[in-house]
């Protein structure tokens, strides 16, 4: 019966961090697979979201500023706020440029935010970063506490799911498949590209600051090493590509499946030998990358590909 | 007085080392940039794979790092045609930027790949403390600093030869201006691609071997240069070799020059944000002059 309980909690576990990639990951699906962006500082964007949570919702403590006693739900929404609005500052530099510079530039700005999130130690406690972050509902007997996390995050996936499935299917998505297919014509019809740009760029922002947001409470720590490009950035690439480019259920799946072998092989790595454990755990990282590399050069649409929405009743029945 | 040797000893001569080992690094960057028009992110990892064949090779046969160096470059070019045999050639058709995913799955394989083998302690090129060379009583270079500015100045030479007076060069350049008009004129381009990759490739792996034999050798070295690397690219203008030279030593000298006090009596940059000069240097290029100082190429 122990096993069992240990079982579901570690399926709880496997479901929140599931979820919270799936939320990372349906912001970089507005980027890349809506907007066509490719954006290689993810974790920038993450570490932002969790900070703000982390130094907005904390209790004050000398090591850091704080004691502000912000609502959690005021506090995911400044969240995303300053991660849209680093987002933005990035989009204005880069958009009007070719895809690779805003790559650059992203992974540039990931570091920074690192930097500053180390260097800045009397307002962010530097490398020992923020503790004792508070968890909504973790006053609740076990497992209780774990379980409402749980549904907090799911219907923070719920909601972005339903509403960029309604995003892709109104005119707005529309536009923004055209850019990603034929940018002169979109022009031609007199849309703002680069202002549609900036939009999804910022929007995929603000949903990997809200993932941030979470990541602080479910840790209930954060450091300037949640920006880490391996487990922030790489991985989340890896679930999109996998799961499907430009399509929510895949983003979500793709999340979900890709976290279950990352944090079960972990298990399995974490079982051998000491000397073997730490090797290991680099070939699983190695297995992953060469999981991408098949699945861009074999199977590039993904488990599920991207659906176009069916032309409108009326113009089917004219042609 | 003593403000000018302290200014020369601990900020200017090492940002020229810095900076000549940028420039080895940008020239990869900006050639497969210009040629195979995309931006290469497991370049970083290629520098850090040199490092480690020198000290392979150092361990085996206790050589000089520098007689090392050659044997170590060629080794990381077979590898850098090897990766794009296996995982660029496919896409040669696709768009660019499938190029740049695939690049940056290959930066986590390939320094996976050396941590897996190597080992994540960090190791040095050669030990034990050098004396300083002392010049006019108060300038001090390190042989070591002397040895890697050399290296550096020589291999750039041989790529303005290889450049300017090989045909295979002239081809190189003709395909980085214009891809379709080069085919047009019959290069074989699949030649071109694999010339850029043996120079990039070589050249990467000279810079990360100087950079070691300066430092040490770790596996995120190669990651931790990235950056500037791409900084010194775009100040030089995309697909311009000569470019990159110049745009890796005046990066390499910002971020020296970055933590003197120039005013008053603290560093203007405190060390910490070092690695943030060449990233503000390079947001301040794209805003200004995209094109870079030698008005290469903008996508």
């Amino acid at each position: 019966m122990d096993a069992l309980y240990g079982y579901s909690l570690y399926f709880i576990s496997l479901l929140t961090m599931g979820g919270i990639y799936a939320v990372l990951c349906l912001g970089l699906n507005v980027q890349w697979g809506f907007a066509g962006l490719f954006n290689a500082g993810i974790g920038g964007f993450f570490a932002i979201g969790a900070y703000v949570t982390a130094l907005l919702t904390t209790a004050p403590s000398a090591r850091h500023i704080g004691g502000f006693e912000i609502n959690t739900l005021v506090a995911y929404g400044l969240s995303m706020l300053a991660a849209g609005l680093v987002a933005w500052g990035v989009g204005k530099v880069c958009l009007r440029l070719r895809s690779d510079y805003l790559a650059i530039a992203t992974i540039g700005a990931a570091e920074v935010v690192r930097l500053i999130f180390k260097n800045e130690t009397d307002y962010t406690n530097g490398p020992r970063g923020v503790s004792a972050i508070p968890k909504p509902f973790e006053t609740l007997p076990e497992p209780w506490n774990h379980i409402a996390f749980l549904v907090i995050v799911l219907i923070a996936v719920a909601i972005a799911f339903w509403a960029l499935q309604i995003a892709q299917r109104a005119p707005w998505g529309r536009v923004m498949t055209a850019i990603r297919e034929n940018e002169p014509a979109v022009r031609a019809a007199g849309k703002d590209v680069e202002q549609f740009r900036m939009e999804g760029f910022v929007l995929g922002a603000m949903l990997m600051g809200l993932a941030g947001a979470f990541m602080a409470q479910y840790l209930k720590f954060v450091d300037p090493n949640l920006s880490d490009p391996l487990t922030a950035t790489f991985l989340v690439w890896v679930m999109l590509v996998v799961g499907g480019s430009a399509n929510n259920k895949g983003a979500v799946i793709g999340a979900v499946l890709i976290w279950t072998l990352w944090s079960a092989s972990e298990i399995v790595t974490g079982r051998l030998p000491d000397e073997w454990a730490v090797r290991t755990a680099y070939a699983r990282i190695f297995l992953i990358g060469l999981m991408l590399q098949v699945f861009l050069q074999k199977y590039p649409l993904g488990i599920f590909p991207e659906q176009r929405p069916r032309p409108p009743r009326s113009s089917r029945e004219s042609a | 007085m003593y403000a000018l040797y302290d200014f020369i000893n601990f900020h200017f001569i090492p940002g020229l080392v810095l900076g000549s080992i940028y420039a080895l690094g940008a020239i990869g960057v900006t050639l497969t940039f210009g040629i195979l028009r995309f931006a290469n992110f497991a370049h970083g990892e290629s520098m850090t794979l040199g490092a480690y064949f020198a000290w392979s090779i150092i361990t085996l046969t206790g050589w000089h790092p520098m007689a090392a160096l050659p044997i170590a470059m060629v080794l990381t070019a077979i590898v850098s045609i090897g990766i794009d045999r296996g995982f660029y050639k496919p896409f040669r058709a696709a768009p660019t930027i499938m190029l740049v995913i695939a690049s940056f799955g290959m930066m986590l394989m390939v320094r996976s790949a050396i941590q897996f083998s190597w080992g994540v302690q960090l190791k040095s090129l050669q030990s034990g403390i050098q004396q300083p060379l002392i010049l006019f009583d108060a300038i001090r270079i390190s042989p070591k600093h002397l040895i890697i500015f050399g290296a550096a100045v020589l291999l750039m030479v041989i790529v303005h030869l290889i450049l300017s007076r090989t045909k295979m060069g002239k081809a190189m350049r003709a395909m980085s201006d214009s891809p379709e008009l080069a085919k047009l004129t019959g290069i074989d381009t699949e030649q071109v691609i694999r010339n850029t990759w043996i120079i990039g490739g070589a050249l990467a792996g000279a810079a990360g071997i100087l950079l070691a034999y300066d430092t040490h050798v770790e596996t995120m070295m190669g990651f931790q240069v990235l950056l500037p690397t791409f900084a010194a690219a775009i100040l030089g203008g995309i697909g311009k070799p000569y470019g990159a030279m110049i745009g890796g030593l005046i990066i390499g000298l910002a971020e020296e020059l970055a933590t003197y006090p120039w005013i008053g009596d603290t560093p203007l940059v405190s060390p910490g944000y070092k690695a943030g000069v060449a990233f503000v240097i390079m947001i301040g290029i794209l805003l200004w002059r995209p094109s870079g100082i030698m008005r290469g190429r903008t996508f």
